[in-house]
């Protein structure tokens, strides 16, 4: 380790660019502020859930509209784009050209994207089985929480095309990494709370 | 003093042992599910066990939140946080699994 310091959560700069790194402590402060308190919100939609499992007024129940081998599949494909931003963060650190980044965020982007595809293909059979927001408590709880982790993955998808169009515009500037940091912690914090998701929603739903 | 490389090779590794620990995490917790051994509240308990094992180690790998002194006390606010969360989470559970109980 060299003498830089650990400033902030997330990939640190220290080392690489002590410029940026001086100025990023405080920038990546207050966005996880923001992530913490976007995580207190999950936590009661949780709690809401749990509350409201019970209540299926004998309409679908959780064990006839999960299917485990999707689930397990968009579990490994967002996991996967964790790991990919975070070769990314690296790209972004350490090398001078911003081929790899680019290269790397687009893998990112593309598994965010089929992650969605998969999630929207799960509700569109939920639908499908009537099992839709307005049938139940139970329903209610689990389309207001799953996705709206899914809206997160969509903007944060969006964020990512718009942080490579300031790569390609800007080149990689101070304010342009320090977004990419911010970037990546919002994306590592949407696989924590699908970790939740999956074992407190779908798992659960799923043991008999 | 380490060179760029160094440092370039410690950040990568750093992401590799996370991403195989969480894999291993993942496709326990499914498996537990998938081919059910126990009784179901024990499997619901491992469950729960390996997700927080697992998002320990998203903290640790993916974010690099560890126990040495930082600048921010990024540490601090997760437990901070973390104790909200308790509080109002299981405060919620509590009181309306035994309004239920009592309305049943």
């Amino acid at each position: 380790m060299s003498a830089s310091e650990f400033k902030h959560a997330g990939l640190n700069l220290g080392g690489a660019d002590e410029l940026t790194h001086e100025k990023a402590g405080s920038a990546v402060f207050g966005f996880w502020l923001f992530l913490m308190s976007d995580a207190v919100i999950f936590a009661l939609l949780f709690a809401t859930y749990g509350v409201m499992l019970p209540a299926t007024v004998s309409g679908p129940t959780p064990a006839n509209e999960y299917k485990i081998l999707p689930v397990f599949l968009e579990t490994l494909i967002l996991l996967t784009s964790s790991f990919t931003f975070g070769m990314a963060s690296v790209a972004m650190k350490h090398e001078a050209s911003s081929r790899q980044l680019i290269g790397w965020m687009t893998v990112t982007l593309v598994l965010g994207f089929a992650f969605l595809g998969l999630e929207l293909h799960d509700f569109a059979a939920m639908f499908g089985d009537g099992a839709y927001p307005t049938r139940s408590g139970y329903l209610s709880s689990f389309f207001a929480l799953a996705p709206l982790h899914g809206i997160h993955v969509f903007f944060g998808s969006i964020w990512i095309i718009v942080v490579m169009v300031q790569v390609m515009t800007y080149r990689l500037d101070a304010q342009v990494k320090i977004n990419i940091l911010r970037l990546g912690l919002f994306w590592h914090f949407l696989d924590i709370v699908w970790i939740a998701i999956f074992s407190v929603v779908y798992l659960q739903g799923l043991i008999r | 003093m380490s060179g760029p490389n160094d440092t370039k090779r410690s950040d990568i590794r750093s992401y590799a042992i996370g991403y195989g620990l969480a894999l291993a995490l993942t496709c326990l917790a499914f498996a537990a599910v998938r081919w059910p051994s126990f009784a179901s509240t024990t499997t619901f308990a491992i469950v729960l066990g390996l997700a927080l094992v697992q998002m320990v180690v998203h903290f640790r790998f993916f974010l690099h939140i560890s126990l040495r002194k930082s600048a921010r006390d990024d540490l601090q606010l997760i437990l901070f946080s973390t104790l909200i969360v308790i509080l109002m989470v299981s405060g919620t559970l509590v009181i309306l699994f035994n309004l239920r109980a009592r309305m049943m």
